[in-house]
């Protein structure tokens, strides 16, 4: 699908970006969806086109894997916002957009008069009808150039650590996921080990997803209003908004959660949920059956693998096809529901050691017990599951086809599409428009 | 200045917010659907959530179950779901009988998006796929969101976010080396499928406002999640290298891009750690600067490379020197001298105990009909216009039929009691 022609959600929005790690995800998906995202990059490219990994292993701006991913369906601009000339090109090009994205450090757009309080509708002017025939205050050389002063209909995304008036530390996904709530509740239920960021940057994407959320919400209140606004969106916030149980057993029981191994972290210690199976890989197994079609429809599939004679288990499967549903949450009141949820969990585990994790899988899964493989992010690619429903996508690199994780969502009338990402500074004839 | 229980509980909220007008025919439930739209809810749409009276409306599992509201128990002390249906209407559908069907195709007529996250199937099997949604109103916004999606060969599968996450790679990604699978140790995907839901009706919603066209939205969480790690991907789609191989994964550090030392270590106390990122050359400057200790001006520290050459070693002598310190003292040193650092919070510590948290207006605090004063997330956004702001606490089961039934669908007092006493509602 990728490349092909069509209606798209976001067809007409043009947006603004100025190149960050941190704000990078919120571009890729407005611009996968149909919005026209201009990235703009200093001289010299966005740093993110020197983070390893690099196609071929050969560092190359043009090559940069993580460039690749965030950047898709963007167009690229060079500019210098520290020299007049690119000051007066980034204000003409926020003349022409409907949003502006960044994540610039605290005061530096201010400092360059480029700011929202100078290219957008500024809220304490909220009830003027036209602003953009006042001066500019403070105005840099070279302002005089830019085609329009504020832009009214503007919408303003800053992405910081804590709000424009807070401090601004240095941080990067680590240390916010630290600080902000997520590495308490991920790790081993050994303690002495240390507790785990989660890998893949979510850090870094949850303040760009609550940013196009919001940003939308603030297109929709343009559609009739006719105004852009300013959104913040805080990236320590956002981690904390991303925590779950963690933050509802505080609120509600003022209870700190402990991390365990592979599950959710509880006040209490809970039973594992990941075995490992014959081929090394691991299941992460869900809950157990509890119900007795479920204890039933698993005795008939161990029968069909021909492993019941050495199954161990076999009588208390079947005095669980007896049970309506095991109360799981009351087993101390109900020694023997205890021993045929147990039985029905080991039962699980004597399987993985002779079933490799995918058999097992889908073996569970087909009759009716969720239970997940732990792929790794290849071998999600490569599912017939994941590949049938067209997930995985071919992205065209100048005659090369590259195959990308495709689209988060399946829109009936305007399918998610994209194109690779630019070349530094492919798009400079946009200045010149 | 946004602080902490700023907000009116009051219904309708005090001002339109930015998504006054907007109508959602809600069905979903639990977090990885729920937590959608009440984003939307607090960003101004009304959302109506629709439940089962038979059942209680447990469908949602999270209705009665832990964390309670303080002594609370019952349906109405849940505390995820308070949480995850803050800002919310709530009416009650007994959709085995046809007069409840009815209603259901007055209120889809009357809202511009329906929204649910049961498995795969289960609207069709209710009479109201995408099919008859459209029937009732041709430009109807349907987004569904499950885990493996509405076809393909495992479209039947049952998922939850512990589940979304290990199939899509995101447990994989997660943990250190020669040990399980760490994982995200709660449903990250539930919080962010919810997320990725948020967008995608809205920008339906979007869609159609500018051409009139409605649409139906396939959110499979898992693919969502799939996309939540592009760079391992792409790193074996063009130079083959998958990340199941030796050595990995190893999420505490960090290879994309390669910084070092970065990790998480232990400090002075029980279960106290601080996560340290040096991101560069310039940042390790600074670093040994800060910890004055001799072995820092080794000069094999001084460059990237010969960090990453001896990164295990580094990580001891980094080790040796946070064990005897507080993580709190540690992260405002490195802090202060410019390298990113912070302590692990635990929950007690970053909401009562973080004035960045709660100066933001992150924990609310609304007066629940039946339990009292509950807290409740804020959103981690700021908007200069059209703020977000949480009209009530999460409703009880029923609580809005009047409302809705009366003033949305026009029904008389009268005809309500009649659904009443007939279980309708």
């Amino acid at each position: 699908m990728a490349g092909a022609g069509g209606a798209r959600a976001l067809d007409g929005l043009r947006v603004v970006e100025l190149s960050s790690q941190r704000c990078a995800l919120a571009g890729k998906l407005l611009a996968d969806m149909g919005a026209d995202v201009i990235v703009v990059e200093p001289p010299g490219g966005s740093p993110m086109r020197s983070y390893a990994p690099f196609a071929g292993d050969q560092p190359d701006p043009e090559g940069a894997l993580w460039w690749w991913h965030y950047n898709t369906s963007k167009r690229s601009v060079v500019v210098d916002l520290d020299s007049a000339a690119g000051a007066a090109d980034f204000r003409r090009l926020v003349s022409t957009a409907d949003a502006v994205i960044e994540a610039e450090p605290l005061g530096r757009l201010d400092a360059l008069g480029l700011d929202w309080a100078q290219l957008g509708g500024a809220a304490t002017d909220r009830d003027q009808p036209d602003l953009r025939t006042d001066a500019e205050p403070d105005a840099p050389d070279g302002a005089e150039d830019c085609a329009g002063g504020r832009n009214q209909r503007l919408s303003w995304v800053s992405i910081t650590h804590n709000g424009r008036d807070r401090a601004d530390p240095p941080a990067t996904d680590l240390t916010v996921l630290a600080e902000g709530g997520p590495v308490w509740s991920c790790g081993y239920d050994d303690h002495t080990i240390p507790p785990v960021r989660g890998g893949g940057n979510q850090g870094l994407h949850m303040a760009s997803q609550y940013a196009v959320v919001t940003l939308m919400a603030a297109l929709m209140w343009r559609e009739h209003s006719g105004r852009g606004q300013l959104i913040e969106v805080s990236m320590l916030a956002a981690a904390n908004a991303t925590c779950e149980f963690a933050t509802y057993f505080w609120l509600n029981q003022q209870i700190d959660v402990q991390r365990q191994t592979g599950r959710h972290a509880l006040p209490q210690i809970s039973e594992p949920t990941q075995v490992q199976c014959a081929d090394g890989r691991w299941l992460n197994t869900g809950v157990p059956p509890r119900r007795g079609p479920e204890f039933a429809a698993l005795a008939t599939w161990v029968t069909e693998l021909g492993l019941m004679e050495e199954c161990p288990y076999a009588e208390l499967l079947r005095l669980g096809e007896s049970y309506e549903q095991i109360d799981i949450l009351h087993l101390d009141a109900d020694p023997l529901g205890a021993e045929v949820f147990g039985a029905g969990r080991d039962t699980v585990n004597f399987l993985a050691e002779r079933l490799g994790a995918h058999e097992l899988f889908v073996g569970l899964q087909s009759i009716g017990l969720a239970c997940g493989i732990v792929y790794s992010p290849e071998e999600m690619l490569a599912d017939e599951h994941f590949v049938t429903r067209g997930f995985p996508v071919e992205i065209d690199h100048d005659g090369t086809a590259v195959t990308y994780p495709g689209a988060p969502y399946k829109f009936s009338a305007t399918p998610w599409r994209a194109t690779r990402a630019p070349r530094l500074g492919e798009h400079q004839d946009l200045l010149a428009e | 200045m946004i602080g902490p229980d700023h907000r009116p509980p009051v219904w309708p909220r005090p001002e339109p917010g930015a998504l006054a007008g907007i109508r959602i025919c809600d069905f979903t439930g639990q977090l990885a659907g729920a937590g959608a739209t009440k984003i939307l809810a607090q960003l101004g749409a009304e959302v109506i959530r629709i439940e089962d009276p038979v059942r209680q409306g447990r469908w949602d599992i999270l209705r009665g179950t832990q964390p309670f509201v303080g002594e609370h128990r019952g349906i109405e002390a849940g505390g995820s779901f308070n949480n995850h249906n803050a800002g919310k209407l709530g009416i009650t559908l007994n959709l085995r009988d046809d007069r409840a069907k009815d209603l259901l195709r007055e209120l889809v007529a009357a809202s511009d998006a329906v929204t649910e996250n049961f498995a795969a199937g289960v609207m069709e099997r209710f009479g109201f796929g995408y099919e008859a949604l459209r029937a009732i109103k041709p430009d109807i916004v349907y987004v569904s969101n499950c885990g493996f999606g509405a076809d393909g060969p495992y479209a039947s599968f049952r998922s939850w976010g512990p589940i979304a996450q290990a199939v899509s790679g995101l447990t994989f990604q997660s943990g250190l080396p020669d040990l399980p699978p760490a994982g995200w140790g709660y449903s990250f995907m539930d919080h962010t499928g919810a997320y990725y839901m948020a967008m995608a009706i809205l920008m339906a919603l979007y869609h159609r406002r500018r051409t009139g066209e409605g649409q139906w939205v396939d959110l499979a969480c898992i693919e969502a999640a799939g996309t939540l790690h592009g760079a391992a991907s792409l790193d074996f789609t063009v130079n083959d290298r998958p990340a199941r191989r030796d050595g990995m994964p190893n999420s505490n550090r960090c290879q994309s891009p390669a910084m070092a030392p970065h990790g998480i270590w232990a400090c002075d106390g029980d279960d106290e750690w601080v996560a340290i990122a040096v991101r560069n050359d310039d940042d390790w400057q600074r670093l040994a600067e800060a910890l004055s200790e001799p072995w820092a001006a080794d000069g094999r520290w001084a460059r990237l490379a010969g960090r990453l050459a001896h990164e295990g070693e580094l990580e001891r002598l980094i080790g040796e020197w946070t064990a005897r310190r507080d993580k709190h003292e540690v992260a405002e040193l490195l802090v202060a001298a410019g390298v990113p650092a912070a302590p692990v919070l635990r929950p007690s510590e970053r909401i009562d105990g973080d004035p960045r948290t709660s100066d933001w207006g992150m924990w609310v605090t609304v007066p629940h009909s039946e339990v009292g004063d509950t807290r409740v997330e804020g959103l981690p956004v700021r908007l200069s216009e059209t703020d977000w702001a949480i009209g009530r606490a999460a409703p009880c089961l029923g609580e809005d039929n009047q409302y809705v039934l009366g003033e949305v669908l026009g029904h008389s007092d009268t005809e309500i009691a009649q659904l009443k006493a007939d279980g309708v509602i």
